[in-house]
């Protein structure tokens, strides 16, 4: 039998940040004057942060199989100009826009794929030239003008919210009902999961302990779209990377590939001489991160209503900060997906938070940067400290 | 001998964990001698070296060493070159894109207020390079120079330094006959200008050429200091001296039998993955039973580990050529997949740099090689997995706390057997497994060879590479020996000792250089 202590010891480090996390919230909530966590503003948090959190996914499975992107916010300007060229200069369907924006950004994973993964280029100098590239060909595509705006259906994922099919009188009941729903499925997939588990022998938290981590899930996620159904209940985008959030946890932690990738990130020789494909792992992982780079695009020209020839500067340094925070490590082969998508958090809510109370923007930057440190200084010291012990 | 006595080592005993590198040792240096330090792979030469030198420092060890009549105590390298010591390694220190008069005065330039001044370094470099016999321009890169003109480089360097004692570490090992004949020359030379010398080399041929007395040693102990003026320097005694200990670890009996041939490897051929032209194995062909352990001797360098990895999946070598045989059947083995497929499996020499992933858990690495087994489509199970992993741990004894520990927090023992129990997993028919018990202590040693001698009575192939020879003949039904990238010799259990494969290495050596020239 797991007790409790063993839970939390084998995952102090989730921990850790959620606190972190929770921290930082209670702070900004104070010093916001309450503002932070009103339901209008929550929804601002996610929207603002989307894109960001995509990102970070796809940066997060180059961070663990030792590599990163520097391109990423390149691409994302690219396809969302190309996106906004063909529906709105040429008047496209804009499902065929978006998914040839899709495909664009795919193209351009296997091409940086391609050479970082069979040519041997290094990532850096690989990602670096393609930030350049991308970034020029966006101002040569919108001819440095701004294209602007966007048929409506395009901005669905972006800043649309689920249609309510009740009456709620101001609370949007599909949202609590989605709430309710998703969360009973979630506390019924662990009950299988301890019932093979115990099924074939092997040993599984008790009881207690599942009964509390269900009521707690469960309130979690209730008091959440509660909070989002006060408001206009909940944005499609965050279906959008909820799904996506289950589909890379999934492949990160359920899959052959998934395995194959932290193994190649933590010996690349070893995993070599254990059958794995090096080459064609970290070409995937980087054509992966072109189609999830294009859907940042997608998402972020959305919320704008615009493509301009500066969009996306600097994602690439928040998505990779946002590893970093989430613990994902610089040598490589170890990383979560919920850990990057707590470390984007935590980057998002310093973002708003200080915005809502004014702070320069250049103070902003300092601050952010400062936290990315002490971020990773925590993480070696607890790593070299538990090394010890 | 009459002269002074220059260095004296005395009871120099240096462990490290769960090995006695050195156990009580003493030996003298005089001054104005070539004094040759031979012994087998591990049995202290380096290690006494590096003691010599502060590699390790003074209080890491027990012992005293007394130099030019003081008592020294080195805490790095910087130390004992202030007594003009000075250590040129096997691996060679040199900055390849740097120039030959860079290299030689590096860490140690000559200024001129504050700026180098290169017309001085490369006088004086020139110099240099004229006193070690190098024809080459001090502006020349070092990356153009062969393996015995960078040596040479590393001499001149020691010599900048003003050099009393000069330690080599195996100097000749990359080098052809007529380069090591010219360093040998060199050294005679530099002896006649008054600086002695310490010679590690298991070359016989060319101690009895070079050295003016010889130390032996063995497990970490010496054996005897031989004088050539006194008792002459006869290769048999020193083949004896150098392998002569009884075998004292027991290994566990094998009662199975052995079946019909099953894994054949014909006319094997492998380059170099750099340099194209040079060829490390040449038509090796070889052939193991069902149930058979064969084993493969040799010295370091001999090419065994590049044997076993051009097989495995052409993990090393280029323009591999020759067929593998399996049941009979030719089999496909040209990448890692396919050989893992065709059920073959290497456990490698170097646990932590290539068998482990150590930052992920015992679970993770035990299943790495069989993921495509314990899963439907690519989606792992993670229960069969579990069940998996732990059935390997209580197989092979893993002691663990579970099988989520990490794997960087086993001992070297555990870890190995982790190693093992992914090849395990994959349920192999042929193991290849090189240095399987280098590192870990005597317990887990003797369970190492119980799993040999298990995974051997249940039918399948092991081809074992041991650079201890003990241990070889203990495991081993059959040995090969390898030498240069060719066999040499073969033996059957029971009628081989360890002078018999000593032997046969040394008259191949000298039979191909013969050859040569």
């Amino acid at each position: 039998m797991i007790n409790i202590k063993n839970l939390l010891k084998g995952n102090i480090r989730q921990y850790g940040m959620i606190i972190a996390l929770l921290f930082i919230v209670t702070m900004f909530q104070m010093l916001t004057g309450g503002i932070l966590l009103v339901p209008q503003n929550v929804t601002n948090l996610i929207q603002q942060n989307s894109y960001i959190l995509i990102l970070s996914m796809g940066m997060m499975i180059c961070i663990v199989a030792g590599a990163f992107d520097l391109s990423v916010g390149s691409i994302a300007a690219f396809v969302g100009s190309v996106a906004a060229v063909l529906s709105i200069n040429w008047q496209i369907n804009i499902g065929i826009s978006i998914i040839a924006s899709l495909v664009v950004g795919i193209l351009i994973g296997i091409i940086q794929g391609y050479f970082i993964a069979y040519v041997k280029v290094p990532a850096f100098i690989v990602t670096l030239s393609g930030m350049l590239v991308f970034r020029g060909l966006t101002q040569v595509i919108l001819a440095g003008r701004t294209l602007a705006p966007f048929p409506k259906s395009f901005k669905l994922f972006s800043t649309g919210f689920m249609p309510d099919y009740f009456n709620g009188n101001g609370i949007h009941l599909t949202t609590i009902l989605v709430g309710v729903v998703v969360a009973l499925l979630i506390i019924l997939l662990q009950a299988f999961k301890r019932r093979k588990k115990s099924g074939l022998g092997i040993s599984i938290p008790s009881m207690y302990v599942f009964i509390l981590q269900s009521v707690t899930i469960f309130t979690i996620i209730n008091l959440f779209t509660f909070w989002l159904a006060r408001y206009k209940g909940l944005p499609m985008v965050l279906v959008l990377l909820f799904a996506m959030y289950i589909f890379y946890d999934f492949v990160t932690t359920r899959t052959v590939i998934g395995r194959h990738i932290y193994a190649m990130g933590g010996n690349e020789k070893a995993a070599r001489l254990s059958g794995v494909r090096t080459n064609w792992v970290l070409f995937l992982a980087f054509v992966n991160m072109g189609f999830l780079s294009a859907v940042a695009g997608f998402i972020f020209a959305g919320r704008l209503d615009a493509a301009t020839p500066k969009a996306g500067t600097g994602f690439e340094l928040d998505a990779i900060a946002a590893c970093y925070i989430g613990g994902a490590s610089s040598s490589g082969g170890i990383g979560t997906i919920l850990g990057v998508i707590i470390g984007g958090l935590v980057m998002g809510v310093l973002n708003n938070g200080m915005s809502i109370m004014g702070i320069n923007v250049d103070w902003q930057l300092a601050i952010k940067g400062t936290v990315l440190l002490i971020a990773v200084v925590f993480d070696v010291y607890s790593k070299s400290k538990s090394q010890k012990g | 001998m009459s002269a002074k006595i220059l260095l004296s080592m005395k009871n120099i005993t240096k462990t490290f964990p769960g090995v006695k590198a050195l156990d009580d040792v003493s030996f003298d240096v005089v001054e104005g001698e070539i004094h040759a330090i031979c012994g087998e792979n591990g049995a202290g030469k380096s290690t006494l070296m590096n003691v010599l030198s502060g590699v390790y420092p003074h209080q890491s060890y027990a012992g005293t060493i007394h130099y030019d009549g003081a008592e020294c105590r080195f805490r790095n390298i910087r130390d004992s070159e202030k007594c003009n010591i000075v250590i040129i390694h096997q691996e060679l220190a040199l900055i390849p894109y740097l120039s030959v008069a860079e290299n030689v005065f590096l860490g140690n330039e000559i200024v001129e207020s504050g700026m180098i001044d290169w017309d001085t370094t490369h006088m004086r470099a020139g110099n240099l390079l004229k006193r070690v016999g190098l024809m080459r321009k001090p502006s020349d890169l070092v990356r153009d120079l062969s393996v015995g003109e960078q040596q040479l480089v590393e001499i001149a360097k020691a010599l900048s330094k003003k050099v009393n004692l000069l330690i080599l570490d195996e100097p000749t090992a990359a080098l052809n006959e007529r380069e090591s004949e010219n360093l040998l020359n060199l050294l005679l030379h530099l002896k006649q200008e008054g600086i002695t010398c310490v010679l590690i080399s298991h070359k016989l041929k060319e101690v009895e050429y070079a050295a003016d007395r010889i130390t032996i040693l063995r497990d970490g102990a010496v054996i005897e200091t031989l004088d050539k003026e006194k008792n002459g320097i006869a290769q048999d005694r020193i083949i004896k001296g150098m392998v002569g200990r009884d075998i004292v670890d027991i290994f566990p009996a094998r009662n199975c039998q052995i079946g019909e041939l099953f894994f054949e490897i014909k006319d094997w051929n492998v380059f170099d993955p750099q340099i194209e032209d040079r060829q490390t194995i040449h038509n090796i062909s070889l052939h193991v039973k069902k149930g058979e352990v064969i084993g493969l001797a040799g010295l370091m360098g001999a090419g065994r580990t590049e044997l076993a990895m051009s097989i495995f999946g052409r993990s090393y070598g280029k323009k591999i050529t020759g067929i593998v045989y399996k049941n009979g059947k030719k089999i496909d083995v040209s990448t890692v997949p396919k050989a893992i497929n065709n059920k073959i499996a290497y456990v490698t020499e170097d646990r932590k740099g290539s068998g482990l992933i150590l930052s992920d858990t015992i679970q993770n690495n035990i299943t790495l090689a069989d993921l495509w087994h314990l899963s439907h489509h690519g989606i792992l199970d993670e229960d069969v997995e579990h069940i998996a992993a732990t059935d390997k741990r209580k197989l092979l004894g893993i002691k663990c706390s579970s099988v989520f520990q990490k794997a960087v927090n086993l001992s070297g023992g555990n870890q190995q057997k982790v190693v093992l129990g992914k090849w395990i997993q994959i349920s192999p028919d042929v193991l290849i497994l090189d240095e399987p018990t280098r590192g870990i202590d005597v317990g887990a040693k003797f369970e190492i060879y119980s799993i040999i001698n298990r995974l051997a009575s249940e039918g399948k192939s092991i081809i074992l590479i041991s650079s201890e020879m003990p241990e070889l003949i203990g495991m081993s039904d059959r040995i090969y020996v390898v030498n240069q990238g060719r066999i040499v010799g073969e033996f059957n259990k029971g009628n081989v000792s360890q002078e018999d494969i000593m032997r046969c290495i040394m008259d191949s050596t000298r039979r191909s250089k013969d050859d040569k020239y």
